[in-house]
């Protein structure tokens, strides 16, 4: 371990930003709004090029102590930060994305009234996160994981006089806590059983502990409970509900918070505890099979959703399955890969959706969109470029780290294989989907929208008049054509197992089962066959969307009709968001309203107590003027009460 | 402040910051009728005595006696009764919180109040007094004294300057604390029938040794009876329907101090008193003491969940926050009760505050029904920001004040018995649901009554009773050290008995 003093200033440089712009924005021009959010968060990503030009893999980890937070008895938790190869990795995604989409934002939120608040809470984001990805210990790391939370809360309602907006932030905020939950209660077993919540001390601690082939014991109890907290933050089954919800927030928070770096803690603390995983079999499975299913599930409801944004949330919600998947068969750098190229694809899907919403005046739905291709080629061709890494056609980003996931996936078991390569299938169908009913054909918009996008369907409008379609600024295209680049050669960190082995030293306690799936499929030939059919999957998918989409556009309405109840469960998402209404919270409002606060409080304990007292007072016919309701003469017999006592001691001292 | 000061400060120190605030009021008495005279020497006098109580915890770590500062004359003779005072690393931070609350009560109070202003200044002040004596005290004798005095000021404010339904509200309060405090009396007559003295370390001592006659078939009476006092005031589950009501009716000034202070009272009282006094009970007690606080957790919780009322959902909210720290304190953990200690200073920062906000409203639109308003975000927007502040504070989010004493009391409660933490725990989901709920039904979506559409933002006046409240929320979050270094001490001497306790278990 080698000391560190500059870690602390990566989080606390956006937190300056988020500060200044939070308390003078409202006074400030929006030039100098600007110039402070990109200055400080700008500055936290040359700081991470900094740390990462002077990193060395034989000095690492690095830390940071910079200060006690809190003490009671033995327990003690400081803030203090950590740098090692997997917080690297994610601390060059998180400032890189991250400042990229601050340089975004400025052109796509610039006319909005609240701009500075905007700009004051994305930085705040960057501080939470920063300080997730680069905590010492699973406090501070919490410090950062709520935070980010209330940052997510505070920019999915952004639009607070928007009823579903502020609904919509609440949803995720709640759903969170109900993982905050989950992970809350690993850590109280760690503080019982290890005494401590820094990374080192635990993790040493648990290479003590056995593996726990035999049965659930501790550390499974740990890995599952973590898994809550990552299922809540990371939108996976059965907690991913308030993702697609939180589409009510501005792109650009979309593309930063729920695609590329938020919604990927939950992985990135499941690979740091990859050590208790390692030690906990049936937690790995756990979280394999939530995966899986996750991607599977997330990825049929992305099939039906004709809102741009929807689709990609869903979209989002399946590749995090795909992470999980491989963190659940030990493959833990090759789920971080494929967190680090989504990063990118999914980053620029985003704000390249954002960018058309921009061109289209507010509109998301799909239906009304069309031909955009000759209105806006930079967002085309940049979101195609995304849409062929997402749907893992070679050699761009996502086909490397997806390949890989499956490669690993189908050591473990060739159950997981087969539904993530039908959920390839499927991503690929969805995305070209999207892409031609987006920018193929001819533009089905009106040309000149009436109320400027103020129609139930207008999440991001701008207020700004629109004749037709027409590309973005600069200001708004430069960042998805780094992404772009960034979407075509980021796989290639990746290429001969770079990655893998740059990432071996986090994960040595857990490289026994990576070894073991790699020894177990180590055939080249299997391998090649395999991405043969991973490949061959994503183009199929391309070649149907092609066919419904572009060739016979009458024909997804006709196959739709056909299928009926099946076509409509999956519009409507499985009706799951009903069914949780129906099982949790109705009950909980109407039994909190009926049977506790009517029912216990009023009827039973306050009816008790006035009961008994008409009762006193019925009886007591004699000292009825005691209860005249007079207060002061209530304080005159307090005041005889005392005199009676003190007569009394009198009395007791004289015996 | 020099150390020659400090040693002849030491004896008097807590005496002045006991009776600056009642002596002020008996000042005001001789101003005459100019309210905003008034005003100002209250102002003065309540930042006096936050000023004076400023010297308890910078100067505590000198003392090296179990109580500091303390101080101990005859005060009667015949009955026994001490004028004994003196406090440790709990009780201080109990005092300071009260002085900081008070005069944010003065400011809050400056147009709300019409009518008898100069009384309501008067019993402000005698209450604080009053509130801090309740913490000061080592005599049982002069700690009763304080308790009931406390009954009286603090009835008037709800009785002459709350809303509608004051007097019921008024009277409910009274009888309902004061029946409790009845059998809290008879337990220390008891303890003063067998031991000659109402000084509590002298019973402490005696009880320890057991030189106390018949001690062995009373212990669980007197351990009763001291429980129901505090259990009222806390309020544990089921006697806590006085408080909504309480709350409801009372002035703004009122509920700050009741939800701030007053309550703790109760806590205090089981800390210092029942457990204190009586470790052996309160150990074979605990279990359905700790299901109590838990019900009171959930149920609280729950029922605050579905108000109407903004303020009966705030005191709902503190039904819930309050049964974390008997779950924490019954917990005999290290970590459980210096978190009980730390939520009851937290609670008192937070819920402070929101009465204090709802106050503000209050005074704008006069109701405190949450479908009244909504959308306020738009008029109001740094009214919605110290708002929101205060109720993540209140949720308990990770640096601010909410979430150090939380976790402490949880991770405490799970060491204990980790069914209890782990249902105590659904309370961090819960807080979210009703005051995010809460927050947004006032604030969010579009201004739906015309009437809230040109309220005004705060004033300077409001602001500055609510920066002290958010920047304790975050100093008390980020520097929680500050607090807890002073805690942990006296939390490990009260649990001494404890690890003694155990021991004797083990070795039986």
């Amino acid at each position: 371990m080698t000391p560190n003093p500059y870690l602390w200033l990566v989080p606390l440089l956006p937190l300056a930003g988020a500060a200044i712009n939070g308390f003078f924005g409202r006074r400030s021009s929006k030039k100098a709004i600007t110039t402070v959010a990109l200055v400080f968060c700008g500055a936290a990503f040359a700081m991470a090029l900094f740390l990462a030009a002077g990193f060395s893999s034989a000095s690492a980890p690095y830390y940071c102590d910079v200060a006690h937070w809190l003490r009671s008895g033995s327990f003690q938790v400081d803030f203090s930060f950590y740098l090692d190869q997997l917080s690297l990795v994610m601390l060059l995604v998180v400032t890189g994305v991250g400042f990229l989409i601050h340089i975004y934002s400025v052109g796509y939120m610039w006319d909005d009234d609240g701009y500075y608040r905007f700009m004051s809470y994305m930085n705040l984001f960057m501080f939470f996160m920063l300080t997730l990805v680069l905590a010492k210990n699973y406090l501070v790391m919490f410090i950062g994981w709520e935070g980010v939370g209330l940052s997510s809360y505070l920019l999915i309602g952004y639009w607070f006089t928007k009823d579903s907006a502020a609904a919509a932030g609440k949803k995720a905020f709640i759903v969170n806590r109900i993982g905050d939950f989950g992970f809350l209660i690993a850590l109280f077993l760690m503080i019982k059983h290890f005494g401590s919540l820094d990374f080192t001390r635990v993790f040493a601690a648990v290479q003590q502990q056995p593996t726990e082939t035999a049965g659930a014991g501790l550390l499974t109890a740990i890995g599952l409970l973590l898994m809550v907290g990552a299922a809540g933050k990371s939108a996976q089954i059965p907690l991913y509900v308030w993702l697609p919800d939180a589409m009510e927030g501005p792109t650009p928070v979309s593309a930063l918070i729920h695609a590329a770096t938020m919604v990927t803690a939950g992985v990135y603390m499941v690979a740091r505890s990859s050590v208790i995983f390692d030690r906990a079999p049936m937690a790995l499975m756990v979280v394999a099979i939530i995966g899986t299913l996750t991607a599977l599930f997330a990825a049929t409801i992305g099939i039906a959703q004709t809102d741009i944004k929807k689709v990609l949330a869903y979209s989002t919600i399946s590749q995090l399955g795909y992470m999980f998947m491989a963190c659940g068969v030990g493959a833990f750098s090759a789920g971080i890969f494929h967190l680090m190229t989504h990063a990118f694809f999914k980053g620029l899907l985003f704000l390249a959706a954002g960018s058309v919403i921009h061109g289209v005046g507010g509109e998301q739905d799909m239906r009304k969109m069309g031909g955009l291709r000759l209105y806006m080629p930079w967002t085309f061709l940049t979101m195609g470029i995304a849409t062929l890494a997402i749907a893992g056609i070679p050699p761009f980003a996502g086909f490397w780290s997806k390949d890989e996931i499956l490669w690993k996936a189908f050591g473990a078991s060739w159950v997981y294989w087969l539904i993530g390569v039908v959920t390839a299938f499927i991503t690929s169908f969805y995305m070209f989907r999207l892409m031609y009913m987006t920018f193929g054909g001819d533009y089905r918009g009106a040309v000149v929208q009436e109320a400027h996008g103020h129609d139930a369907h207008g999440h991001d409008d701008h207020g700004h008049g629109h004749g037709e379609p027409h590309e973005s600024p600069w200001v708004m295209l430069g960042p998805l054509v780094i992404l772009a680049v960034l979407s075509v050669v980021g796989g290639f960190v990746g290429y001969g197992n770079r990655f893998e082995h740059f990432l071996a030293p986090v994960f040595q306690g857990a490289t026994e089962v990576a070894q073991e799936t790699s020894r177990e499929a180590g055939d080249s030939t299997l391998e090649h066959l395999l991405m043969g059919v991973s490949i061959s999957v994503a183009g199929l998918g391309w070649l149907l969307a092609y066919l419904l989409y572009s060739r016979r556009p009458q024909l997804p309405a006709r196959i739709a009709a056909s299928l009926g109840g099946l076509y409509r469960a999956v519009a409507n998402k499985y009706y799951i968001d009903e069914l949780y209404a129906v099982l949790f919270v109705k009950p909980l409002v109407d039994g909190s309203t009926t049977i506790l606060w009517h029912g216990v409080d009023q009827e039973v304990i306050d009816a008790t107590v006035n009961n008994s007292a008409d009762a006193a007072r019925h009886v007591s016919d004699t000292v009825r003027h005691m209860q005249s309701g007079n207060l002061r003469s209530y304080a005159g017999w307090v005041a005889a009460g005392g005199a009676v006592v003190i007569a009394y001691m009198v009395w007791m001292g004289v015996r | 402040m020099g150390s020659v000061n400090m040693e002849s400060l030491g004896p008097i120190i807590l005496s002045l910051v006991t009776f600056i605030p009642a002596a002020g009021g008996l000042l005001i008495l001789l101003i005459p009728r100019r309210d905003r005279d008034i005003k100002v020497f209250a102002l003065v006098i309540s930042v006096l005595a936050f000023v004076a109580s400023l010297h308890l915890p910078v100067h505590l770590h000198r003392d090296p006696n179990p109580f500091k500062f303390e101080i101990d004359k005859i005060w009667i003779t015949t009955p026994n009764i001490h004028y004994h005072m003196g406090i440790d690393g709990i009780s201080v931070w109990l005092v300071v919180l009260t002085t900081f609350l008070t005069p944010l009560c003065v400011l809050i109070s400056w147009t709300s109040i019409h009518e008898r202003v100069k009384e309501f200044f008067i019993l402000l002040l005698i209450l604080e007094t009053a509130l801090i004596g309740v913490f000061t005290s080592l005599d049982l004798f002069l700690f009763y004294f304080f308790w009931e005095a406390t009954l009286i000021p603090m009835a008037l404010l709800i009785g002459m300057y709350g809303h509608g339904r004051r007097v019921y509200a008024a009277v409910k309060y009274f009888l309902f604390t004061i029946i409790g405090s009845m059998f809290m009396l008879a337990a220390i007559l008891w303890l003063y029938a067998k031991t000659g003295s109402f000084d509590f370390v002298v019973i402490q001592n005696a009880i320890r040794s057991g030189s106390v006659p018949g001690f062995e078939t009373a212990s669980l009476w007197l351990f009763l009876g001291f429980f129901i006092a505090f259990a009222v005031k806390v309020p544990l589950f089921p006697l806590h329907t006085w408080l909504p009501d309480a709350h409801v009716e009372a002035p703004t000034a009122g509920s700050v101090l009741l939800a701030g202070v007053l309550l703790k009272m109760g806590t205090y009282g089981l800390l210092r008193f029942d457990v204190g006094l009586f470790p052996e009970q309160a150990h074979r007690n605990a279990p359905w003491i700790m299901v109590l606080a838990l019900i009171g957790i959930i149920y609280g919780a729950l029922v605050s969940l579905v108000q109407p009322n903004m303020k009966k959902l705030i005191a709902y909210s503190s039904v819930s926050h309050l049964g974390f720290v008997v779950l924490g304190i019954f917990s005999f953990t290290t970590a459980g009760l210096n978190g009980a200690v730390f939520v009851m200073l937290a609670h008192g920062v937070a819920t402070g505050g929101l009465f204090m906000l709802a106050g503000i409203l209050y005074e704008r639109r006069h109701t405190y029904e949450i479908a009244d308003f909504g959308g306020l975000a738009t008029p109001m927007p740094k009214y919605a920001t110290f708002f929101l502040v205060t109720v993540l504070a209140s949720i308990g989010l990770p640096l601010l004040n909410g979430f150090i004493g939380e976790f402490l009391v949880l991770s405490g409660a799970f060491q204990a018995r980790p069914i209890y933490g782990i249902l105590a725990a659904t309370g961090v989901i819960w807080s979210a649901c009703y005051l995010l709920w809460m927050y947004q039904r006032i604030f969010f979506g579009k201004v739906t009554h015309e009437v809230n559409k040109a309220l005004p933002d705060l004033n300077l006046r409001e602001k500055a009773a609510l920066w002290p409240i958010a920047v304790a929320a975050l100093v008390m979050g980020v520097a929680p050290l500050v607090w807890l270094s002073a805690i942990d001490p006296a939390v490990q001497a009260a649990l001494a008995p404890f690890t003694q306790l155990a021991s004797k278990v083990v070795g039986q």
